[in-house]
């Protein structure tokens, strides 16, 4: 698995070149020519550009505001003036859908990049360093492995506060311990290569060997393990905020927006149904799009 | 065999110690007077006082700590502040619960998943095979609480087909309770029969391509009873591992199917425990997931070994 | 044995079908009681299971007439210090112990001296009790207190088996003994409370059902539905918004009662250093933030126009409304006025409140009138718990939270408004207010501590450290088969007199 590296030659300085023969094979072009290839990987990467460029235009769309009220207008269904209808308090349920995009998709991307900033530094120094650095990380890992994903997020959102921001740093250290246990691995399997004990042979420093060899060696796996979290962090902000820990109103984020609308599924479907829609397509594509990066990254699957 | 089995559960308590030191620390972190939230609308300060004293949170941390888990030790997991009935009743009453819920969501996912998963493996590359791992993707990719909300508005509340919450124990009343627990337990299905699906064709696919399966078809054996019989029966080995890992995951995973559907279960307790700071209720449950979930991983791995003797001797 | 058994059943059989199917009434409540200790209990919820569980010395009308329960009769001494109660004959506990007067004075030490009471400043005032014979009991006070037969009609009135209090101590409340219609069976935290008939009630003619069953379903939605399915008979606390599709269904039945309580914003007028803020300095600030708001249009669009929209502690429909300071119109303009007089034009107002859905949308309709205004609402959701404490200690600007309420005015207004009192945390204090207050407590003259309480409203209106917004209206919403229900503005569930029918 960890053959199916890339490794820019431009950060290699000839003198640091290990024998060619332990060097892993390019594999870039090929990767991409296989995601290129996987129908399901396109349409995922279609999707989750779908709703990046809405979100992005936010702003310049030809929308009304997400916070503008119209108390003449409270909870009408989908119509010519509000193609996806109005909120509890007469607000366009489109706008705040494109304005939603925005904070889910931010809570997806934040979250994993703190949970991949936090877990690989300690993931990766784990393995390499073993022993009783090793052993203390591992068991710290375990144990939050073991304590439930959603009620670790729970109790760390209530911690901070509910806040958009919040939740995603609570989501991100929820997530943390699987991308510990994952860099961990990679990072040991890595180690086992011959050109690490090369690399050492020539007297390169840790720090050269960790960020040369190890990180881009372990790299692919974390990369589709993050998009596939992504997805799991953005159904996870879409918890939290209707549990009323995550987006706090005016401010609309999709799981804020399903929080109220459970409270008018009967006189007002529409509200719940957008939301739904839209987290279980975003999340689909990032699914899709993990899955195709897994299967061309990955040369036994196919 | 045992000798792994003891050794496992040895390296699993500093774990779990671990875990209620992290739980312990986190909620004693979380703001919010608990007394406060206790004392509700009438906030006498000298009672506030009072209770403070009696539930030790004057004392310091690691005071309250140890005082903690030394109850703990002798099966004292304290009780609930907010009803006060012992935290160790409140798991026997929500422990039935939970399991119920995770066993009907299990049996739904290995009806729809395994299945699944054989045809998918069997059909490889063609639309079948594709559409079966969008099905289950999409399974994945929906959230299970806007699943459940959406399903109490179609099934209970415009077709009044199904009740939208409860929980009848199923010593009383099996058919009830089993409907009642149908729809949660189809919501929380659903994601699992994905993951049991993949699962599921990729073990095939591993067996379908063994020499065993083709020495099979050699034989002249039909395609069912090579499927069935003899992929099938090898393929178990993953499938099996992991259900009870999936398992071990429902019986911490269901807070807001439980939520959603007002189930007096395990995720339904913990939230509103966090949320009312009700710290020894918090502290027991998550110790008694923690210890299930390990405990189910050490299982899964003592399956893994019975059912794949290859393993017995690494 | 057998030839009870033989009538019993003939008896049942007379009574046909309906005895049968009464046998269970299904409540749908919306929150999980508390611990089930009268003593130490402090929630609203928990207070309708005790409305089936737990007598009180008296009870109130639906027009909050005080009326007798276990007290049948009661009269005050001159001096107003000393209430002499007649108690019912004949009564006794779940456990067969007898009510009396010496059951009565067990009562009122044990909320006073129980160390986990609650209702300890409910009956403050009580210097001593003296059990004059089995069915009288005097009850000295060290200073007059009109609110006391009121606290009596609530959890300090609610008599518990001295026998099963003094043995089970603190853990009273995990299998409650006392002398109401019902008894307690079991309860599952969060699933159900039952309780059984009691066959000994004092007024077991009134009861028609054997056993009485509690769901806490706390999603409205949720709630609804299973009383629309028939699953339970009866829900509490139906939301606003769904009154006109009850309304719209043959198979339900709507009733509704104004409740004792009121919701409001808080300000922080002094307490601690997050009151130096112009909201909190300004008494102006605080009236043009009321006269900003439209509050028949925020209970219109939150609301469904079903609350009451109110501008003082209780409802415009309670006798102790003070008429002359109605219900205020928005007027845009004054509060500019009122801003541009305080120099406070633009002014920043943070609200905290809990991270309910209702509350968020109520601020979220406030925000956007107060913007016209010229008054940056900010709006910052905390959980109840952290609000609660946050509250308590100061670190808030203002808050939106409410108060289920209580019969007597006094409890809407005395602990929040005096400077020393229990629950005042914006830490208003005015002599004047104190003066009135007080006064209005000692009093038993209905006329007098009126008075009383329209001054002191007429100064708050001016002081404004409680922006009242409105009254929350109870809703119950059952099958149409439920005869007799009566909604009562404490939001309680009476059975006495309910029944099934088909």
């Amino acid at each position: 698995m960890s053959t199916a590296a890339d490794i820019p030659p431009a950060d290699l300085p000839p003198a640091d070149l290990p024998p060619a023969d332990v060097l892993p094979p390019r594999r870039k072009n090929r990767v991409w020519a296989q995601l290129r290839a996987n129908p399901s990987a396109l349409f995922g990467a279609t999707i989750v550009a779908f709703f990046v460029i809405i979100a992005l235009l936010a702003p310049v769309l030809p929308i009304p505001g997400p916070a503008e009220t119209d108390w003449g207008a409270v909870r009408k269904a989908p119509s010519a003036a509000h193609i996806l209808g109005t909120d509890e308090i007469g607000r366009d349920v489109l706008s705040r859908m494109i304005w939603g995009a925005q904070a889910s998709l931010l809570a997806g991307v934040v979250s994993v990049a703190i949970a991949l900033g936090l877990g690989i530094p300690l993931g990766v120094i784990a393995g390499y360093r073993g022993g009783w650095t090793d052993a203390i990380i591992s068991r710290i890992t375990e144990a939050l492995l073991a304590a439930p994903f959603l009620i670790l997020a729970i109790a760390l959102a209530a911690f901070l506060g509910p806040s958009l921001r919040n939740a995603m740093i609570a989501i991100g250290l929820s997530a943390m311990p699987i991308f510990i246990r994952l860099a961990r691995g990679q990072t040991l399997q890595v180690l086992t290569e011959g050109y690490i004990e090369s690399a050492r042979a020539i007297g390169l420093t840790h720090l050269a060997i960790l960020w040369r060899y190890i990180l881009p060696n372990i790299f692919p796996p974390l990369l589709v393990q993050a998009t596939l979290t992504i997805a799991t962090a953005i159904i996870a902000e879409a918890s939290l905020s209707f549990l009323g820990l995550g987006q706090q109103p005016p401010a609309p984020s999709w799981g804020s927006m399903l929080n109220t609308a459970k409270a008018f599924l009967e006189q007002a479907p529409w509200m719940a149904m957008w939301p739904g829609i839209a987290i279980f397509l975003v999340v689909l594509g990032f699914n899709l799009l993990g899955d195709g990066l897994r299967d061309a990254l990955d040369p036994r699957e196919t | 065999m045992l000798s792994f089995i003891g050794r496992r559960i040895l390296i699993a308590i500093p774990t779990i110690l671990l875990i209620s030191v992290f739980v312990f620390v986190l909620q004693k972190l979380l703001p919010g007077d608990p007394v406060l939230a206790l004392a509700g609308e009438d906030r006498n300060p000298e009672i506030l006082a009072f209770l403070r004293e009696k539930y030790r949170l004057n004392d310091p941390l690691y005071v309250q700590y140890f005082h903690w888990i030394g109850n703990a030790l002798q099966g004292d997991l304290g009780i609930s502040l907010r009803t006060q009935q012992p935290v160790l009743t409140l798991i026997g009453q929500k422990l039935p619960v939970t399991i119920q819920l995770a066993v009907m969501a299990l049996i739904i996912a290995v009806v729809i998943g395994v299945p699944a998963g054989i045809i998918s493996a069997y059909k490889k590359g063609t639309w079948i095979d594709w559409l079966a791992n969008i099905v289950a993707l999409s399974g994945l990719s929906v959230p299970n609480f806007w699943l459940g909300i959406m399903m109490i508005l179609l099934v209970s509340v415009k077709l009044g087909w199904l009740p939208a919450s409860g929980y009848q124990p199923l010593m009383d009343d099996p058919l009830q309770s089993i409907k009642v627990m149908l729809m949660p337990a189809f919501v929380l299905g659903t994601g699992l029969a994905a993951t049991l699906m993949r699962h599921t064709r990729s073990a095939m696919l591993g067996v379908l391509k063994s020499d065993y399966v083709r020495t099979a078809r050699a034989k002249g054996l039909g395609e069912m009873s090579v499927v069935v019989k003899h992929a099938l029966r090898n393929a178990l080995v993953p499938i099996v591992t992991v259900v009870t890992l999936l398992f071990g995951e429902l019986l911490a995973g269901a807070v807001l199917t439980e939520q959603i559907f007002t189930i007096p279960g395990f995720g339904k307790l913990i939230v509103d425990a966090v949320f009312n700071r009700d710290y020894a209720v918090v502290q027991g449950i998550v110790l008694c997931t923690a210890i299930a979930f390990i405990a189910m991983n050490i299982l899964a791995d003592a399956l893994y070994r019975v059912l794949n003797p290859r393993m017995r001797n690494s | 044995m057998s030839f009870k058994r033989t009538l019993a059943l003939t008896a049942a059989l007379l009574l046909g079908a309906t005895w049968a199917q009464a046998a269970d009434l299904k409540i749908g409540l919306a929150e999980d009681p508390d611990v089930l200790d009268p003593d130490q209990s402090r929630t609203f919820v928990g207070r309708i299971v005790y409305a089936s569980l737990c007598d009180k010395l008296v009870d109130i009308t639906p027009g909050l007439e005080i009326v007798p329960m276990l007290a049948t009769a009661w009269t005050w001494s001159e001096d107003g210090k000393t209430l002499t109660m007649d108690l019912r004959e004949g009564v006794t506990f779940h456990d067969g112990e007898p009510f009396n007067a010496e059951a009565v004075a067990f009562n009122i030490n044990r909320s006073q001296t129980l160390e986990e009471s609650r209702r300890k400043s409910e009956v403050a005032s009580i210097a001593s009790t003296k059990v004059v014979d089995d069915n009288t009991i005097e009850i000295t006070l060290a200073n007059p207190d009109a609110t006391l037969i009121a606290q009596f009609a609530d959890r300090a009135g609610m008599m518990v088996s001295p026998k099963a209090a003094a043995a089970a101590g603190a853990d009273f409340g995990n299998a409650p003994v006392c002398s109401g219609p019902f008894m307690f069976k079991e309860r599952v935290q969060q699933d159900r409370i039952v309780l059984e008939k009691f066959p000994g009630y004092w007024n077991a003619d009134a009861i028609n059902f054997d056993s009485v069953t509690f769901l806490p379903i706390t999603d409205g939605t949720v709630r609804l539905a299973n009383v629309r399915a028939g699953d339970v008979h009866l829900i509490e606390r139906l939301s606003a918004t769904d009154v006109a599709s009850v309304k719209a269904d043959g198979s339900l039945a709507l009733d509704q009662a104004v409740s004792l309580g009121y919701q409001g914003i808080t300000v922080n007028v002094a307490n601690g250093d997050r009151a130096q803020t112009p909201i909190g300095q300004d008494a102006r600030v605080r009236r043009a933030l009321s006269l900003a708001i439209d509050r028949e249009v925020m209970n219109q669009v939150v609301f469904d126009g079903v609350m009451a929209a109110g501008n003082q502690p209780y409802p415009p429909t309670s006798p102790w409304y003070n008429s002359a300071i109605p219900v205020p119109a928005r007027d845009v303009e004054a509060a500019k006025a009122l801003l541009a007089e305080a120099g406070a034009e633009g002014v920043s107002v943070e609200i905290q409140t809990s991270t309910d859905p209702v509350g968020l949308q109520l601020l979220q309709v406030v925000q956007s009138m107060a913007l016209e205004a010229g008054i940056n609402v900010s709006i910052v959701a905390k959980e109840f718990a952290t609000q609660l404490s946050e509250q308590t200690a100061g670190a808030y600007m203002t808050s939106q939270i409410g108060w289920s309420g209580r019969v007597d005015p006094d409890g809407n207004i005395h602990q929040f408004m005096t400077c020393e009192g229990g629950i005042n945390d914006s830490k208003y204090c005015n002599p004047e207010v104190d003066d009135l207050l007080n006064g209005a407590r000692t009093s038993n003259d209905v006329a007098e501590r009126k008075a009383n309480y329209d001054a002191a409203l007429a100064i708050l209106a001016e002081d404004m450290p409680i922006i009242y917004l409105y009254h929350q209206t109870w809703l119950w919403a059952m099958t149409t088969k439920l005869d007799g229900f009566v909604a009562y503005p404490d939001g309680m569930i009476r059975l006495q007199g309910v029944s099934l029918s088909e």
